[in-house]
């Protein structure tokens, strides 16, 4: 992020605002998340993570500030995300759906013809559940169908919010795979979660939300460096300690 | 239209999969036919059926809309998220649980009418008005299930106002009719009174079947009034246009929170 100077960033918030009622939400947030990188949206519960994801993708508008992607302001089409893959917090699909309808869905939604990602949905299907009503599927498999989805499509920019969240470890680690290979692939990659071990081998740059401000955003090296930690999470308490960094 | 039709396509298939679909297209069926083996005719037996509709058909689309929407509230953050228009998902959203449910009512009560009815012209317009008159029961509370449901984000709040609408336009709005009526009886009221019934969708609904039948010779003057009004194809054209508009409304406003919410 702090290095992104020369080059567009993927995505760009320019001081975004967004109160619900006498709640800000989002203060005035700046912030370049650099592409081809994997962005890690940290904070407290209400610091405003999920606002500026749904920002993003046009699920809230802002009342202030603008977003640009790629350079290119978002003025209230939807086109532009075409280019971008969503893995939501809580999944919830259609109950009476089986999961290869819900894809069939999403492909018809999207239109067809346009090349897709199928390794995660593969992976799905292997569990046997891909011609089940969706409504008998274990939480831990409607989160793969989740990722399946945000995967399929090829996105340039994967949105992904609290991806790792009731898989187990070994479809944890699959889906990590996945997240490297796909920024190793040129896609950038924002995600939130609370886990710090998961953030620390997994993203290299940080946003850190407090109250719907940023505290820090640029590399978590950069984060530990400052902080004087080897450790995420002795840096993240230094800097909530200290204010800013 | 077409990314409206792809999602409509997926909606149907979930909303008749549903249980809730099936039990009361199910209700209806077994509802109508019973009464045609108690040995009515066709003509009792919508009659009979009348209060039915008129009382279960909005409090099913009402209640059953709402908790509907919520339950598709995450899914339809998710669909959001995909390059699609609000207003197209939006129309799929309702026409896939308006359809299924106003098709519901349709087979549930056609079906015995056409197992059981003697074909005769006298029973043709009747059952005719009986089934359009559900349908756009149907219309009008699944719009305001939409509505309530896209305007509040607790689901008690949304759930509660479909529950208090049903009884406010089953029982409420009557009994407040009853007392204007009985606080200026010394006045002509047949004109307000028409008024007042055109706001209510179940009471237009029951006076436009109620007046199809010699009953409304037991209504008297006020009887009279409504029998020049509402017996009349010109009175029943206007009733049906206000059910669509009493429809229509909701479904207006529904539209244009839901592109301007923040989900």
């Amino acid at each position: 992020m702090t290095a992104a100077a020369t080059v567009t960033p993927a995505v760009e918030f320019r001081s975004l605002c967004k109160r619900y009622g006498r709640v800000t939400a989002l203060d005035a947030v700046g912030i370049q998340v650099a592409p081809g990188r994997i962005t890690a949206l940290v904070g407290p519960n209400g610091a405003g993570k999920s606002t500026l994801i749904k920002c993003l993708l046009g699920l809230v508008r802002p009342d202030e500030g603008s977003i640009l992607l790629g350079g290119n302001a978002l003025d209230g089409g939807w086109a532009y995300r075409r280019t971008i893959g969503y893995m939501p917090q809580a999944p919830s699909f259609p109950d009476n759906l089986t999961g290869r309808e819900v894809v069939d869905m999403l492909r018809d939604v999207r239109g067809r013809g346009a090349a897709t990602d199928e390794d995660l949905l593969e992976w799905f299907a292997e569990s046997g559940a891909l011609d089940r009503p969706v409504r008998g599927l274990s939480g831990g498999t409607r989160q793969k169908l989740n990722a399946a989805i945000a995967f399929l499509f090829r996105p340039t920019l994967i949105i992904l919010d609290e991806p790792t969240a009731g898989l187990d470890p070994v479809a944890s680690g699959i889906l990590k795979d996945k997240i490297r290979r796909v920024r190793d692939g040129g896609a950038t990659v924002v995600l939130s979660s609370h886990l710090m071990a998961e953030l620390e081998e997994l993203a290299e740059d940080l946003v850190f939300l407090v109250d719907g401000k940023v505290r820090y955003a640029g590399s978590i090296e950069g984060l530990k460096e400052r902080a004087g930690e080897s450790g995420l999470e002795r840096a993240m308490a230094v800097l909530l300690r200290r204010g800013s960094v | 239209m077409r990314t409206t039709t792809r999602i409509l396509k997926y909606e149907l298939h979930n909303v008749v999969r549903s249980r809730a679909v099936l039990v009361y297209t199910l209700l209806l069926f077994l509802l109508t036919d019973v009464l045609f083996r108690f040995g009515g005719d066709g003509a009792r037996v919508v009659i009979s059926l009348l209060n039915v509709v008129l009382l279960l058909v909005p409090l099913v689309s009402v209640v059953f809309g709402t908790m509907y929407v919520y339950g598709a509230r995450e899914f339809t953050e998710l669909l959001l998220a995909q390059p699609v228009g609000r207003g197209s998902l939006f129309a799929g959203l309702y026409l896939g649980l308006a359809l299924p449910l106003g098709g519901a009512f349709l087979v549930g009560v056609g079906l015995p009418f056409i197992i059981h009815a003697r074909p005769e012209a006298a029973l043709l317009l009747p059952l005719a008005l009986l089934l359009i008159a559900g349908l756009l029961l149907t219309l009008v509370f699944t719009a305001v299930a939409v509505l309530l449901a896209i305007l509040f984000d607790d689901r008690a709040k949304g759930l509660g106002g479909a529950i208090l609408i049903w009884l406010g336009c089953a029982v409420l709005y009557d009994g407040l009719v009853l007392l204007l009526i009985t606080l200026f009886r010394n006045y002509p009221l047949e004109r307000p009174v028409l008024a007042l019934t055109m706001l209510n969708p179940i009471d237009l609904g029951r006076v436009l079947l109620l007046l199809q039948f010699d009953t409304a010779a037991l209504m008297g003057y006020t009887g009279a009034v409504f029998e020049r009004f509402f017996g009349t194809s010109v009175g029943r054209v206007t009733v049906l246009g206000v059910l669509v508009v009493q429809a229509t409304v909701p479904l207006l406003l529904a539209s244009r929170v839901f592109r301007r919410k923040d989900f």
